[in-house]
């Protein structure tokens, strides 16, 4: 029964081993929408307790050391979207957490060729020029409307989503809101915001760009932890998360956390404990303790009971939902719209430890797109095609790599000289045609993003020390993402805004009176961005009627 | 130097219907054919000597307020029950039939099904039912509209409030939601899902699992014919005779009719539509110009892109228009017979879509310039409900077949005998033998649409009816409502909302807004 930082407020035990204090509030996981809801909710003067199965916190942005010498970030591992405000709020800096910018980073062509990424617009556009000239002078065009975009969604995600059906004020005064934010732009700028969140990436970016690999450059941004490919209609919105992560020019702009993505959560952790919060590992939560319709705390595996005035679930909906709670608790459409509620994962993820440097002929020496991201798909048709397998219950023959040495530019991962390499792959379906991974599979899949990689770095196996392979089998069974979703739910117009996690239920509470969620699986959705666990104590601090001044609102980015 | 009220430029149904109401509101109206025969795609062809068929082959949307309009039943055209044709899913597990106005009553499936399909065709109807009026609008304008357009929305805002709270939130969760995904939450039978499907992406460059194809079976879903809504007929004489109405009607009203008059030019003066000139030099005047063809044609080849801002010309070229659908034509020694399916259900739809994953399937490859190897299809044997289309004993088929890219990689010149070959084989799996009873096939690729029927890309809604080239962005940004930036012209046509299929909503839409517009014109001379 260790728990991590006991604030020592007179807890008092039965003999059977239940805890008599009750907590003003339980958060079910310490991911990282769970510790910033820890953390919001302890600065507001609440008693907040952290419940983590796992014997350390973070979920999916954590730094493990697998093998000896080498910290993987085995799960997330790029710091982009993480919200600046939030960042500023917990005094994370403070607590730890340094992000290094990088460069950018590179498509390596077929023909041994790359389109290197630049931060600066004009070294992009003098890089596009080498391709085509036309696609350099779009590229202007590009930006000016893609920006104009980023404005009217930024501060959105920083708010509630309101309940269309709802007559309530708040909500009539939400649909005001965006209804004015509407109406402040042109006739014209309407319907083109309109159809730009209805457009595929792929249709968008043909009306800019004529060179395959810039198109594929830009795809990527859209379908990163979809189960949808480039020519989905709705991938092209998701080219402004991405783009605003790109330009904010504040303290948590794109690149690598110091340590690894672990180093977020631990800061996260840090600044929580620091306000008098507890966090307990080792920790699963079996079931949410429910007493006349009203959440009364949690049972642990092992029968251990918890009492808390509130519970808050980081788990995704339908872990909470169909595991954690008791069907009779909840009503019959909620239940049916959970079971319908779509969290197929569709990535993996290939963690290699390197004794030695990579080598990329392909690149110039020295290149600092070495220090970025790399992919070696260079065509959106090739990209498609790998959703495609998805689509048949396979992992891609040829898959979609997203590729990064952090340790290029962040020396406390490795021993000098030795490298970290983390591959986010694409696709990789939850289920093979049908039926569980086999170990068999799960190293038929490593094998494509090895020979991929190999076929542009030669030696590259003989580098190799170890690997870490996770499939969405590996990521459901070590932290807890059903189907191994990364953003736990498909990010999908039927589970977007309003309808996030189910419709009516969107606003972070739950059917179960004093049960809330602040997960990924509500709006805004998934990515490191904090957004949810964020948006989630602002709720449940509105419920209580208690002070939320200590919560920075969004500050327009571009 | 002849003048008109009125140019209408294309004589396909929706520029018949255009010119028939501007006729009817008083306008002295010309309308212009390139081909020597008006109805388009419409018309029905003799494709072989004694055989002939329509490339639309089926009536499902034919707007009520179209044929009140025209009084289009007094001029032979019929839309009643008597003639509502079911739909045959052909499958090796055992045929599925929808019978009456799009699946009424089921036959084949198990009651536990039907039950699912009853909710969820209540339920389709319902949602369609909330964005029926707007086919019969022009789309609202966004930002500060009439008061005509606030009451629209206040309407349809009303209709979804009225529909209660869990089933707003229904709605609203999946107007935007691939069909697939939906199918999966209501139904097990692979049949009706590949049915649905396969009618949700019916002309699109989609698929089922596509964000966004539920719209393709609303679409379908907001069709009616004789007051019921999802109903399909198989037109007596073929879509000819509907279009013969038309014209009948067209002409009752005054409308003057050139055919084989191709339009070379429509002459701009000072911003303002003037009039047109036709390819052999003659030039003809109006105060206003219609054009009922494909916008992209009017705009950059009868406009011509120096007289339009540049912005508006980049939209109109990025107005995605290539089709997916070849259509197939047969001409048999006699009727095929279709395994477990009887005689009297011959006479409706017969539709080749065995799952909802066959027809992702049959789609996946069309995204890369490459047709379907197993293609999926609907299939009308026309000649069964009216013997005069084949001579004694024969029979016609005709069929719609997606997927067929129509801009092929590798060329339509080697690719369409293997086309031919892949859609031959499908059918023999379902009709065993037909191959021997083929006297003559005829298979018009998307390219070969676009070259006899002047119809870009072979896309018969004249621009993808995706969510993103729909209402305020049909057919671009900015200029939904008919209108153009060029003073006096307008549009008529598929490429405008509500979109096309045989309607002629858009060109009743059309001509309801130039009369509302140009109320005290008189003739230019």
């Amino acid at each position: 029964m260790a728990g991590l930082g006991s604030s020592g407020t007179g807890l008092r035990w039965h003999e059977n081993g239940t805890c008599m204090k009750t907590w003003d509030a339980i958060v079910i996981g310490g991911g990282h929408n769970g510790l910033v809801n820890a953390c919001y909710l302890q600065r507001a003067g609440l008693d907040v307790l952290v419940v983590e199965k796992n014997g350390w916190v973070g979920g999916a942005a954590t730094s493990r050391e697998l093998t000896p010498g080498f910290l993987y970030s085995n799960c997330s591992y790029v710091c982009s979207l993480f919200r600046p405000e939030i960042m500023r709020d917990l005094e994370l800096p403070r607590f730890g957490l340094q992000v290094i910018a990088y460069e950018g980073g590179a498509v390596l062509t077929q023909d041994g060729d790359y389109l290197g990424n630049y931060r600066d617009h004009d070294a992009h556009r003098r890089e596009f020029a080498r391709f085509s000239k036309r696609d350099a002078e779009a590229y202007d065009r590009y930006a000016r409307d893609v920006t104009r975009q980023c404005r009217f969604i930024q501060p959105l995600l920083m708010r509630t989503a309101p309940d269309p059906t709802s007559w309530k004020p708040r909500d009539l005064g939400e649909l005001l809101y965006l209804g004015k934010k509407f109406a402040g732009l042109t006739p014209e700028e309407m319907a083109l915001t309109l159809r730009f969140w209805t457009m595929s990436i792929s249709d968008f970016l043909d009306e800019y760009f004529e060179t395959d690999v810039i198109k594929a450059n830009f795809s990527i941004s859209g379908i990163i932890g979809t189960a949808l490919g480039p020519m989905s209609p709705g991938t092209a919105y998701v080219l402004l998360h991405h783009y605003m992560g790109e330009v904010d020019g504040s303290v948590g702009a794109w690149g690598y956390a110091r340590g690894g993505m672990g180093a977020v959560t631990k800061a996260l952790a840090a600044s929580f404990q620091a306000s008098g919060g507890t966090i307990r590992t080792g920790a699963e939560v079996e079931k949410v303790l429910v007493k006349g319709g009203k959440a009364k705390g949690v049972v642990l595996a092992g029968g251990d009971e918890i009492y808390g005035k509130l519970v808050v679930s980081n788990a995704d909906v339908k872990r909470i939902f169909l595991k954690l709670v008791e069907e009779k608790e909840l009503p019959e459409i909620f239940l049916r719209r959970v079971k319908n509620f779509k969290i197929r994962g569709s990535s993996g993820k290939v963690n290699i430890a390197l004794d030695s440097m990579p080598e990329f002929p392909a690149l110039p020496k020295d290149s600092p797109c070495l220090r970025g991201d790399l992919h070696f798909t260079d065509s959106v048709e090739r990209m498609e095609r790998a959703y495609d397998d998805w689509k048949a219950g396979r992992w891609s023959a040829d898959p979609f790599l997203d590729m990064m040495i952090p340790t290029t530019l962040d020396p406390t991962m490795a021993a000098p000289g030795k490298h970290f390499m983390s591959c986010f792959v694409q696709y990789a379906p939850p289920k093979v045609e049908g039926r569980e991974w086999t170990d068999a599979d799960r190293d038929a899949f490593a094998e494509t993003v090895v020979s991929q990689i190999a076929d542009y770095s030669p030696g590259f196996r003989d580098r190799i020390v170890h690997m870490e392979v996770r499939t969405p089998r590996e990521i459901e069974a070590e932290v807890g993402l059903t189907e191994g979703n990364i953003f736990q739910g498909e990010l999908t117009f039927d589970q977007l805004l309003f309808n996030r996690p189910v419709p009516g239920y969107a606003q972070y509470r739950s059917p179960v009176g004093g049960l809330y969620m602040c997960g990924s699986s509500t709006y805004p959705g998934g990515g490191v961005m904090g957004a949810p666990g964020r948006n989630a104590a602002k709720e449940i601090l509105r419920d209580l009627a208690r002070p939320i001044h200590h919560m920075s609102a969004a500050h327009d980015v571009i | 130097m002849t003048s008109f009220d009125a140019i209408v430029i294309g004589g396909g149904h929706n520029g018949l219907v255009c010119a028939a109401l501007l006729a009817k509101g008083g306008r002295n109206v010309l309308m212009l054919e390139a081909d020597a025969e008006v109805g388009g795609a419409a018309r029905t062809e003799e494709f072989f000597p004694g055989f002939r068929a329509s490339v639309a082959h089926v009536l499902n949307r034919l707007h009520p307020e179209v044929v009140r309009a025209l009084d289009l039943e007094e001029l032979g055209l019929t839309v009643s029950r008597s003639a509502f044709a079911p739909t045959v899913t052909l499958s090796h597990d055992g045929t599925l039939i929808l019978h009456g106005a799009y699946g009424e009553a089921l036959t084949g499936a198990t009651a536990s099904e039907q039950a699912a399909w009853k909710n969820l065709r209540a339920q389709l109807l319902r949602y369609a039912g909330v964005l029926k009026p707007f086919l019969s609008r022009r789309p609202p304008e966004l930002g500060g509209g009439s008061f005509g357009d606030m009451a629209a929305l206040g309407q349809a805002a009303l209709a979804v409030k009225r529909l209660g709270k869990e089933d707003m939130r229904d709605f609203l969760r999946v107007l935007l939601m691939n069909v697939y995904d939906l199918l999966d939450e209501q139904l097990t039978d692979d049949r009706l899902k590949g049915l649905l499907a396969f009618d949700a992406v019916l002309g699109s460059h989609l698929g089922p699992r596509s964000p966004t194809s539920l719209l393709g079976l609303y679409y379908r879903l907001t069709g009616e014919s004789g007051g019921a809504p999802g109903a399909q007929i198989v037109p007596k004489g073929g879509m000819g005779a509907v279009v013969a109405a038309m014209r009948a009607a067209a002409e009752h009203a005054g409308v003057a009719i050139r055919a084989g008059a191709p339009v070379a030019k429509i002459v701009v003066e000072k911003g303002c539509a003037t009039g047109v000139v036709l390819a052999n030099g003659e030039e003809i005047r109006a105060g206003t110009v219609v054009s009922a063809i494909n916008p992209a044609t009017t705009f950059l080849a009868l406009v011509g892109a120096p007289l339009l801002d540049t912005g508006f010309v980049r939209k109109v070229k990025n107005i995605r228009m290539k089709g997916d659908v070849a259509k197939l034509n047969l001409a048999l020694d006699g009727v095929p017979g279709f395994a477990g399916v009887e005689e009297a259900d011959l006479r409706g739809r017969l539709v080749i879509a065995p799952s909802a994953d066959h027809v992702e399937r049959a789609f996946n490859p069309a995204k890369y310039g490459e047709f379907s190897p197993e293609p999926v299809m609907e299939i009308v044997l026309p000649s069964l409900t009216d013997p005069s289309l084949a001579p004694d004993g024969a029979c016609v088929l005709s069929a719609n077949v997606q997927y067929a890219p129509y801009a092929l990689k590798e060329g339509w010149e080697t690719g369409k005998p293997k086309f031919l070959a892949a859609i031959m084989a499908q059918l023999e799996a379902h009709a065993p033998g037909i191959g021997k009873l083929v006297r003559h096939a005829e298979l018009l690729t998307p390219a070969d649409i676009e070259a006899r029927y002047r119809m870009p890309g072979g896309h018969w809604h004249h621009g993808e009816l995706q969510a993103d080239q729909m209402l305020f962005s049909r057919p671009v940004s900015g200029w939904s409502g008919y209108g153009t930036p060029v003073e006096g012209l307008y549009l008529a046509g598929a490429g405008s909302h509500p979109g096309g299929g045989i309607s002629g909503a858009p060109g009743m839409n059309a001509a309801r807004r130039i009369l509302a517009e140009r109320a005290e014109w008189r003739k230019a001379s």
